[in-house]
């Protein structure tokens, strides 16, 4: 189809920059890895959502906030360390997948393909994409605070609970449109690694924020383009783009 | 230091992890009045100033003056540094106009350009009047410090102590400082609560510090270093 090529690329842009948004405040958090364990436990959903031929991330969405709600439980009952959390998500998610997901399926769940994006999804995911941006741009000082200290946040009578809540709640959803674009495998990647550029590059909180944003736009922008060019997968491509991005950073360090 | 009660603690008992922190409390703080909580590490007084704040649970009375605005210097902040922010921005969390970041950083003796400077480029003395600065947004009349000396080395400590205390005339502020430092209470406190678990004695240095009270405050902290064989 002629119009392939730009929805996939439109598609990608807006859930890149949207990605690297809220990773700014994911990384912020010491979060930003948490986006893997819920990226592996979508494999289930991507699985079902390849056999049975619906959305991706319609598929995906649901585990995640299964996935949330069990870190959460985990958290609260076993005080384990969020590494070992991420070890025990990581693990069950992709065991129980690799049971029923087809093989010849098994490269779309783990690595993604926007290149089959059809244009009601892309529609979907671009609202999506565009209303995360509002919310996260609308929290992110609150959030900030609440990363910054608790108990200063609470002082400025700042509702934590509530402030948590919507924030988990534009996880599952970037997690859920990120899939669709770089797989179970790359979601933590696809927020941790333009944020990370960004901070290496910021030198205040707008900076940062934006930058994350720019840098997984141009990222997506980037894999797109490369994966016209040579076939290679646009997931992994756009990950290689932002860690291109990253060592760059490194360079201009402030 | 006028009469006018501006704080009221009436049997507060702070209970946190099933343990008992704070029993039995009852002081009040007046306008103008320097209040250095004292006592031993583990001793509640963090606790304590985190309950008057309400960012705890307790059972008992506390009561402000009606109408009050209170700032929070807190004792550390040790994740701030993993987020790309200036000065600038980490009052802006405060809802601080550019005018009033301006005026708040030259009382505590930087220049107004310091407000772009990366918070994470600072030096733990530099930091801590930054967040002086920040517990002075919205002009409160109570100021509330945590062991603002925490990570700060002995030079800067004096000079810590010193601006709350220039401040004090500046704002007309009443000033709650958390220490366990005893030559703070001399130097800068009009009253002094000691505080271990159970209030040991609350008044004026001077009168209430007696070597007995001492004693009495400091005995818990003896029992932790006893050794026994």
């Amino acid at each position: 189809m002629e119009y392939q090529f730009p929805l996939s690329l439109v598609v990608g842009i807006f859930i890149g920059g949207a990605a690297g948004n809220l990773g700014s405040l994911m990384l912020s958090r010491r979060m930003a890895l948490v986006a893997g364990p819920l990226g592996h436990l979508t494999l289930h959903g991507i699985a079902l959502a390849l056999i049975y031929g619906f959305d991706v991330s319609s598929g995906a969405f649901p585990f995640v906030i299964f996935g949330i709600v069990l870190i959460w439980l985990f958290e609260m009952r076993t005080k384990l360390s969020m590494e070992a959390l991420t070890a025990v998500v990581f693990a069950s998610g992709v065991a129980i997948t690799f049971l029923f997901l087809p093989m010849d399926q098994a490269e779309a769940a783990l690595v993604g393909d926007i290149s089959r994006v059809r244009l009601a999804e892309a529609i979907i995911s671009v609202v999506a994409a565009f209303l995360l941006f509002l919310v996260v741009h609308n929290i992110y000082p609150k959030i900030v605070l609440v990363n910054i200290s608790e108990e200063l946040a609470k002082s400025e009578e700042i509702n934590i609970k509530k402030y948590n809540l919507i924030y988990l709640g534009c996880t599952a959803i970037i997690v859920a449109l990120g899939v669709k674009m770089v797989g179970g495998l790359l979601t933590a990647a696809l927020v941790a690694m333009s944020a990370s550029a960004a901070r290496n590059l910021g030198r205040n909180l707008a900076q940062y924020a934006f930058g994350a944003m720019i840098i997984g736009i141009i990222s997506s922008f980037l894999g797109v383009l490369f994966f016209r060019l040579s076939g290679f997968p646009a997931g992994p491509l756009i990950i290689v783009a932002s860690t291109l991005i990253f060592l760059i950073s490194l360079i201009f360090r402030r | 230091m006028g009469n006018e009660i501006i704080l009221k603690v009436r049997n507060l008992n702070v209970r946190l992890d099933y343990q008992s922190i704070i029993e039995n409390l009852y002081f009040e703080v007046k306008k103008g009045e320097v209040l250095t909580i004292l006592g031993p590490n583990g001793a509640g007084k963090s606790v304590l100033l985190k309950t008057l704040l309400g960012l705890l649970p307790c059972k008992g009375e506390i009561e402000w003056a009606k109408g009050i605005k209170i700032g929070y210097v807190p004792q550390r902040l040790p994740f701030i540094k993993d987020i790309p922010i200036n000065i600038r921005d980490f009052f802006k969390l405060k809802h601080s106009s550019e005018k009033e970041a301006k005026e708040i950083l030259n009382s505590v003796g930087y220049r107004e350009d310091f407000l772009q400077k990366k918070i994470g480029d600072q030096s733990s003395g530099q930091f801590q009047r930054i967040l002086i600065a920040w517990g002075l947004l919205g002009n409160p009349q109570v100021l509330l410090f945590d062991e603002p000396t925490t990570g700060v080395d002995i030079s800067g400590e004096e000079t810590i102590y010193k601006l709350p205390a220039e401040l004090k005339e500046e704002r007309d502020l009443t000033i709650l400082l958390v220490t366990h430092d005893l030559s703070v209470v001399y130097k800068f406190s009009t009253d002094v609560l000691c505080l271990n678990k159970h209030p040991i004695c609350h008044g004026p240095p001077q009168e209430v510090l007696t070597p007995e009270s001492l004693r009495t405050l400091y005995a818990g902290e003896v029992k932790y270093y006893q050794h026994q064989h």
